[in-house]
């Protein structure tokens, strides 16, 4: 049996990005103040390509996930701008269209395991009911290709593991399992949010190459939730940097970690212990804590731990918000510093520090 | 005491949790064998790591170290004696010795406690009167670690997860311990302030001689902290050796396949580096499999392999660089 379902035709209309969000809000209302956790965010998603989204916990990356998913509820979430998937608007979208959307044409693949698999039915069990709900099928044909999709993702015997329970799987599997679960209507999006966060690290090794190839097979645009650069520098074509529900910085890998330009990305390679370097006597930490979200910094967010500041004339910093600009070559840069200076920084100052 | 003596010794340290039987009388037929023969010795004034995947045993010997758990066989010697049988009454003079810090800084402090409470309970537990009184004693503390001696009567909750960490290595240090058994201490931390608590802690082991036992998964981490390295598989050591051996001369296959598959934040590496993949999952430690515990993932296996248990010896030319393997790697 062919994993490949046909597509239906109008599918494959829409030309441009797979993905497109544009100046995505996110805010939540709270009693002490309306949480920002995703302030005007823009990005693009192209089939067969990878986008990376790093920031760490409280950025917003995981936010704009769900956001992404329909799964913010509407009442307590306001949100707002563009989430646009194969040219389908979906922030204001019916229930239904997005429920029809989710699991067809995008899917997710969770942190957790054992807490995203329902523990009281079988693998194969929640294989099926996801596959049924957007296929017209028999039980039988869907039992079949659950076990495809199992043998797909490297499971052992998948006849007989489709029987078994999450918690007969370890946890690798159990991410093998899941991805099997997100793939079974074969979408052409795939938002895996920190997919290897729990595992370990040669369990992960196994299951950074599975996305990789299944990829490259169902020719899919992956978005890529975490906050370890090594695995954004494994899987992602483009990477993007949040701070404070904001990007800080949007590039290719190769411009992201080739000559990064914001001083967050900065201080993120220098907060590093560096695996494939000579061991340094200190590790390079940047000052300060991430800010509250509802209280963010004027000016850029990030100005009360950032080293370059004072750089800027005047208080530009601490009173305007820089924009993500393109810095040539499409590399986008949230920061106050003229490019060149960046790049000077980066050369004389930042580069040297961390070799 | 001689200096030169190690200060902790670890010798053939087991221990089985029993697992209840499905009978009538749910009497203990099998073990989870957690940790199964482990042996180390730990010098004054280093860092000591522990690495392994999740289920390897190094949190459970980090546990019988401190003796929050006591083992079913082995020796644990501190200072030449050996606290592994010493009865739970008699432990509190050696909670001083020993100190622990955990993953998780916001379940391992009281949230109804205040800070000054919580660094100062060590004082009260062990009726220590330091100099200049408790209170002056925890702000020195609270200074030390980073923190304000303002924040003595605050509470958990107004602190980040890595000033809560801090609060939790201030409580740790308040009775000059000899030893710190620090169980993932940064795991639980963002980048930038993993790079924080890491500084932190190299700072105060420079600053007050301290000796510390680090159990960690990530080995970028545990190579920048660590001065000696063990490698930990299915309860089992499989590999120690100093820190820059064990990085650039893995004898292990297994240690070998972990070092390959760090991900590395360079897209240039994304093409150059040869990565082992490994097969499968680590087997249960109910029923680990005979001979050496690795053969069933191990790509160098032979028949020797699943019938003799290879014994932790001195392999290549660096001194004290031991690895368990029948077929070592030869770089």
């Amino acid at each position: 049996m062919s994993l490949m379902t046909p597509t239906s035709p109008e599918a494959s209309r829409h030309t441009g990005p797979y993905l497109q969000v544009e100046d995505l809000r996110v805010h939540f209302e709270t009693d002490d103040g309306t949480v920002k956790s995703v302030d005007g965010l823009s990005f693009a998603v192209e089939k067969g390509k990878t986008l990376g989204i790093v920031g760490e916990s409280g950025s917003g990356k995981s936010v704009t996930s769900m956001a992404v998913m329909g799964l913010h509820t509407s009442k307590n979430a306001r949100i707002s701008g563009s989430i646009k998937v194969d040219g389908q608007e979906l922030v204001g979208a019916p229930i239904d269209v997005v429920r029809r959307l989710r699991g067809q044409k995008m899917a997710m693949i969770f942190q957790d395991p054992l807490s995203a698999m329902h523990p009281y039915y079988t693998v194969g069990n929640q294989i099926v009911e996801a596959y049924r709900i957007h296929n017209d099928v028999s039980k039988k044909a869907a039992r079949a290709h659950a076990i495809d999709m199992l043998d797909r993702v490297g499971i052992p015997s998948p006849r007989d593991r489709v029987d078994a329970y999450p918690h007969q799987f370890s946890g690798g599997m159990r991410q093998r399992a899941m991805i099997a679960m997100a793939l079974s209507c074969d979408p052409s999006l795939l938002i895996a949010d920190e997919p290897t966060t729990a595992l370990d690290v040669t369990v992960q090794a196994q299951i950074l190459d599975l996305i990789r190839d299944l990829q490259r097979e169902f020719h899919s645009a992956v978005v890529i939730i975490t906050h370890d650069l090594g695995v954004v520098a494994e899987l992602a074509d483009d990477i993007v940097v949040m701070y404070a529900g904001r990007k800080a910085e949007h590039g290719s890998a190769e411009q992201l970690f080739g000559e990064p330009q914001h001083p967050y990305a900065w201080g993120l390679l220098g907060s590093m212990p560096r695996f494939d370097r000579p061991p340094t006597e200190r590790l390079l930490p940047i000052k300060g804590t991430p800010p509250s979200l509802i209280n963010v910094p004027e000016g850029c967010a990030f100005n009360p731990r950032c080293e370059f500041s004072s750089r800027v004339p005047g208080e530009r910093c601490v009173t305007d918000r820089p924009e993500a600009l393109d810095a040539g070559g499409g590399h986008r840069v949230a920061c106050h510093l003229p490019t060149a200076q960046r790049r000077q920084i980066w050369a004389d100052e930042i580069a040297p520090r961390l070799a | 005491m001689n200096d030169a003596a190690p200060l902790l010794e670890v010798e053939d340290l087991v221990k089985h949790f029993p697992v209840k039987g499905r009978g009538l009388l749910q009497r203990a037929t099998q073990a989870v064998q957690a940790v199964d023969g482990v042996s180390f010795s730990v010098r004054r004034g280093e860092t000591f790591s522990i690495v392994g995947e999740s289920g390897c045993g190094k949190s459970t010997t980090a546990r019988l170290v401190t003796r929050l758990l006591a083992p079913t066989s082995g020796t644990v010697r501190l200072d030449g004696k050996d606290i592994s049988t010493l009865p739970e009454r008699q432990l509190r003079p050696l909670r001083r010795d020993v100190q622990m810090i955990f993953q998780d800084p916001y379940s391992s402090l009281n949230p109804r406690h205040t800070v000054g409470k919580i660094v100062g309970a060590p004082f009260r537990l062990q009726d220590v009167e330091p100099e200049g009184g408790r209170k002056r004693a925890v702000q020195e503390l609270l200074s030390l670690v980073g923190l304000s001696p303002e924040h003595y009567n605050r509470y958990p909750h107004e602190f980040s997860g890595g000033q809560r960490q801090r609060i939790g290595i201030a409580r740790t240090l308040a009775l000059k311990p000899k030893l710190i058994v620090a169980d993932e201490p940064v795991s639980a931390l963002d980048v930038s302030i993993q790079a924080q608590v890491v500084n932190l802690l190299e700072d105060l082991q420079d600053e007050l001689g301290l000796t510390y036992v680090m159990i960690a998964h990530d080995l970028s981490v545990v190579r920048h902290v660590s001065d000696r390295v063990a490698v930990m598989y299915l309860g089992k050591i499989v590999e120690v050796a100093d820190r820059d051996d064990l990085y650039e001369h893995p004898r292990h296959p297994y240690t070998a396949a972990m070092l390959s598959a760090v991900p590395v934040p360079d897209t240039r590496r994304r093409t150059e580096r040869e990565r082992i993949r490994l097969q499968g999952d680590v087997p249960s430690p109910i029923d680990p499999p005979p001979g050496c515990r690795f053969h069933t993932r191990c790509w160098k296996a032979t028949e020797v392999c699943r019938t003799e248990e290879p014994p932790l010896v001195q392999i290549g030319p660096a001194p004290g660089h031991l690895a368990a393997c029948h077929h070592p790697e030869e770089k």
